[in-house]
């Protein structure tokens, strides 16, 4: 995003001599097809000391819809001797007002979750669409650097494990044959993409199948699935399509809101209802 | 034959959406997924094409980071390029006409065309003539336009507007294209690419001689040369430019770049991104006008210079055109172009509309969005189109706009109020579960509920207790593992 308070080059040459690659006489090779675009830079990731305490912040249709998602991440870090904390305090991330346009109303819901979480260096969340509303949206809302500096210190859970405590095998074991849906803002927002595959390919007897259409949206969308019904269902349906055609028997993603609605199909579809629907964090304390 | 193209050109229905018709073409249209033939086929199968193109260059993202920083330098000095470009191309024998809005270049246009004695008119694929509602006040002036881009010919056969920026004519098949030939200009039936190829030749070629203006958009306005550059991969660019005696360029203010030196990066983009080739058959660089023709170039502003005003949405005025977020949209997969209500569709129509037309009739385009972001991965100039289109959902919400209403305020307010003590939080969440639960007995469901259940379960919660009640509970018993961790060291 190119704030307003950004300098403008007035010379475009320094815009255009920093890549000298444009010369249409270079050959063309390199990455394999399919690879899909390179995202333009990788984030840096702090360094975590162990024993180091991280705050658990869980969205509110998990603590409410899903407990179960929370437990088994809370588990989880304990598991992997990550001292954990929950801040009892917490509520919401703002996301759903400031994706609605009221900004003013989301600004308030995330001031109160940087009050509640501001004693905490660490805060993850199962919830990569609510990781990204701290990380990248906060400043939208509130460009204060208080307010952004404690969005930064929020990860979506697969990237904390894989990223930042280097841990790819979590000692789970699952048998079965599983498909991964990752959210569009997981993926695109956040740029994680690797570390929950990461982390399925490290489980016991677990069988990856690949999703066809991996990377197109299952047209969730927060309030869009309810103020644009239609396409929203037309996209769900892409989607649950798509895993049945994966042959999977249970479809895994780190963001719970995007299979709240593709399970919701998959439960109308004759092919589909069968296929179990888990949140990744379910399926990494399987048999641990 | 030709008198079937001439009657067709005169007769288009010209759908010309204003005030309400257009909110409520909006609100009825965004929301369902319509059919469109091999609409979304098409599209995705474009998309594919073209992320299978850039994985094969490395330096694609360096080329995107170049244009962006470019188009950035050219849209921050646009005062400057566009008197440069002025002067430049005015020192060989163009004109150069500046318009505020639609109106204004349609003024420019029926003076040139009462000028020169113009009787009928070629058409080369432009925007802004979309934007001007050309086609019909030609109409209305006496003047026959036809459309010579294939895709165009075809929508304006068939009477409608286009349904993409690039291939205006997405949604029909080779079979549905023989059949419109069959029906409007009496050809035997085929769906073979090259005999409809031949047909279309065969009506357009005649028209090129005989028309005494031809009408083009502008791809590229370099400043430092004065150059038009036009691209495309049909020759009717070519002819409609050269054959008539009269060519009226037509451009929006944003399409300017510094200097010739800029260009090569955009042609590398621009093919790729647009129809996933190297390079576009042809690309046509227009320096001035030559010995008894005459060349005239109208540049518009209609609403752009509103854009300048919003620091945090300005780079919408760097597209160019591509297509790619169209492609790459699953939204505008399913509701098709026509569902955006106006002249720009999918992603870049959902920025870009608002801001010429006025958020207060095309407020509800930026929500026709799940916000996946694939449109601002695709992008070949950057433009940051996921967060624009949020910033723009929150303009929506405060200035005059159909989405305004102070119920739907009230309610976040509520939310908002909730969200900020925990005990509310607890309470309303507590609350939103047991509605959950009880909502399948409810033999009709209302409002987002009834939205929700139409095609989708709802979600089933536990019969146990939520996480902070688990948590206070249980936290203590959570157990660790007994030895080392079983790690791998980061990037390993």
């Amino acid at each position: 995003m190119h704030l307003p308070d950004e300098p403008i080059s007035n010379r475009p040459e320094e815009a255009v001599s920093s890549g000298k690659n444009s010369d249409s006489g270079v050959p063309e090779h390199g990455t394999e097809p399919g690879a899909g675009p390179v995202p333009a830079t990788r984030r840096e990731y702090p360094v975590y000391e162990p024993g180091e305490p991280v705050a658990l912040f869980v969205p509110c249709y998990i603590d409410e819809f899903y407990p179960h998602v929370a437990q088994a991440t809370a588990e989880l870090l304990t598991w992997l001797q990550v001292p954990v904390e929950f801040p009892g305090r917490q509520t919401c991330c703002g996301q759903p007002a400031f994706n609605s346009g009221y900004w003013k109303e989301a600004c308030k819901v995330v001031h109160h979750f940087c009050e509640t979480f501001a004693p905490y260096r660490w805060i993850v969340t199962p919830s990569g669409s609510c990781a990204a509303m701290c990380r990248v949206f906060f400043g939208h809302v509130d460009p204060d650097p208080r307010i952004v500096e404690i969005g930064q210190r929020v990860f979506e859970l697969t990237e904390f494990l894989v990223e930042v405590m280097g841990v790819t095998d979590v000692g789970a074991r699952f048998p079965h044959k599983v498909t991964l849906h990752i959210g569009c803002h997981t993926r695109r927002e956040l740029g994680v993409s690797a570390p929950p595959l990461r982390l399925l390919q490290h489980v016991e007897g677990l069988q990856y199948v690949e999703l066809p259409n991996v990377e197109e949206c299952c047209g969730f969308g927060g309030t869009f699935s309810v103020k644009m019904p239609g396409t929203s269902i037309a996209m769900g349906q892409t989607k649950a399509e798509n895993i049945i055609r994966s042959g999977a028997e249970v479809v895994v993603s780190p963001d719970i809101s995007c299979l709240m609605h593709v399970e919701g199909i998959l439960r109308r579809h004759p092919q589909g209802r069968h296929i179990r629907c888990m949140h990744i964090a379910e399926l990494l304390r399987a048999e641990q | 034959m030709q008198s079937a193209v001439e009657e067709t050109a005169r007769t288009e229905p010209h759908v010309s959406l204003q005030g309400a018709q257009f909110l409520r073409e909006q609100n009825k249209n965004l929301a369902e997924p319509g059919q469109f033939g091999s609409l979304a086929q098409s599209a995705e199968r474009s998309y594919k094409h073209n992320q299978q193109i850039i994985a094969t260059i490395p330096y694609f993202q360096s080329w995107r980071e170049q244009a962006h920083q470019i188009k950035r330098y050219a849209i921050a000095n646009l005062d400057k390029l566009l008197v440069e470009f002025e002067r430049n191309i005015t020192a060989r024998g163009a004109t150069v006409l500046y318009a505020q809005n639609a109106q204004e270049a349609n003024e420019h246009l029926i003076r040139i065309i009462r000028e020169h004695g113009v009787r009928t008119v070629v058409k080369a694929k432009s925007m802004v003539s979309e934007e001007m509602e050309m086609n019909h006040v030609l109409e209305a002036e006496g003047v026959r336009a036809l459309e010579t881009d294939l895709g165009e010919f075809l929508v304006q056969l068939a009477g409608q507007r286009p349904i993409h920026v690039v291939t205006p004519a997405l949604h029909l098949s080779a079979a549905d294209v023989g059949r419109l030939f069959q029906e409007k200009l009496g050809e035997p039936f085929t769906q073979e690419h090259a005999a409809l190829t031949q047909i279309a030749r065969k009506h357009l070629r005649r028209q090129f001689v005989q028309a005494d203006l031809g009408i083009s958009g502008v791809n590229f306005a370099i400043a430092d040369t004065g150059t038009i550059c036009l691209v495309e991969n049909e020759g009717n660019q070519g002819l409609s430019t050269s054959c008539p005696r009269v060519h009226v360029a037509l451009m929006g203010i944003e399409k300017v770049i510094p200097s010739i030196r800029h260009l090569p990066v955009f042609l590398h983009l621009l093919g790729r991104s647009g129809t996933g080739q190297k390079l576009t058959t042809y690309t046509h660089l227009i320096h001035g006008s030559t010995p008894g023709r005459k060349l005239y170039v109208i540049i518009l502003d209609n609403g752009r210079s509103e854009v300048l005003r919003d620091p945090k949405a300005w780079s919408a005025l760097f597209c160019i055109r591509c297509g790619a977020c169209l492609n790459s949209c699953p939204v505008y997969r399913r509701v098709g172009g026509w569902a955006y209500g106006w002249v720009y569709p999918g992603p870049i129509g959902a920025i870009l509309t608002p801001h010429l037309v006025g958020l207060d009739q095309a407020g509800k385009l930026p929500f026709a969005s799940s916000l996946c972001g694939a449109c601002g991965e695709v992008c070949p100039v950057k433009i940051d189109i996921p967060h624009q289109l949020v910033h723009l959902r929150h303009r929506a919400v405060e200035e005059p706009s159909p989405v305004r209403s102070w119920r739907e305020r009230l309610v976040w307010r509520l939310w908002a109020w909730a969200m900020c003590h925990p005990w509310m939080y607890r309470l309303a969440m507590g609350m939103a579960r047991l509605g959950t639960r009880l909502a399948r007995f409810l033999p009709w469901h209302p409002g987002p509920l009834g939205a929700w259940t139409r095609g989708r379960e709802l979600p089933q919660p536990p019969p146990g207790p939520n996480f902070h009640t688990w948590w206070k509970k249980h936290a203590h018993e959570l157990k660790t593992f007994p030895t080392e961790l079983p790690s791998e060291s980061p990037g390993s």
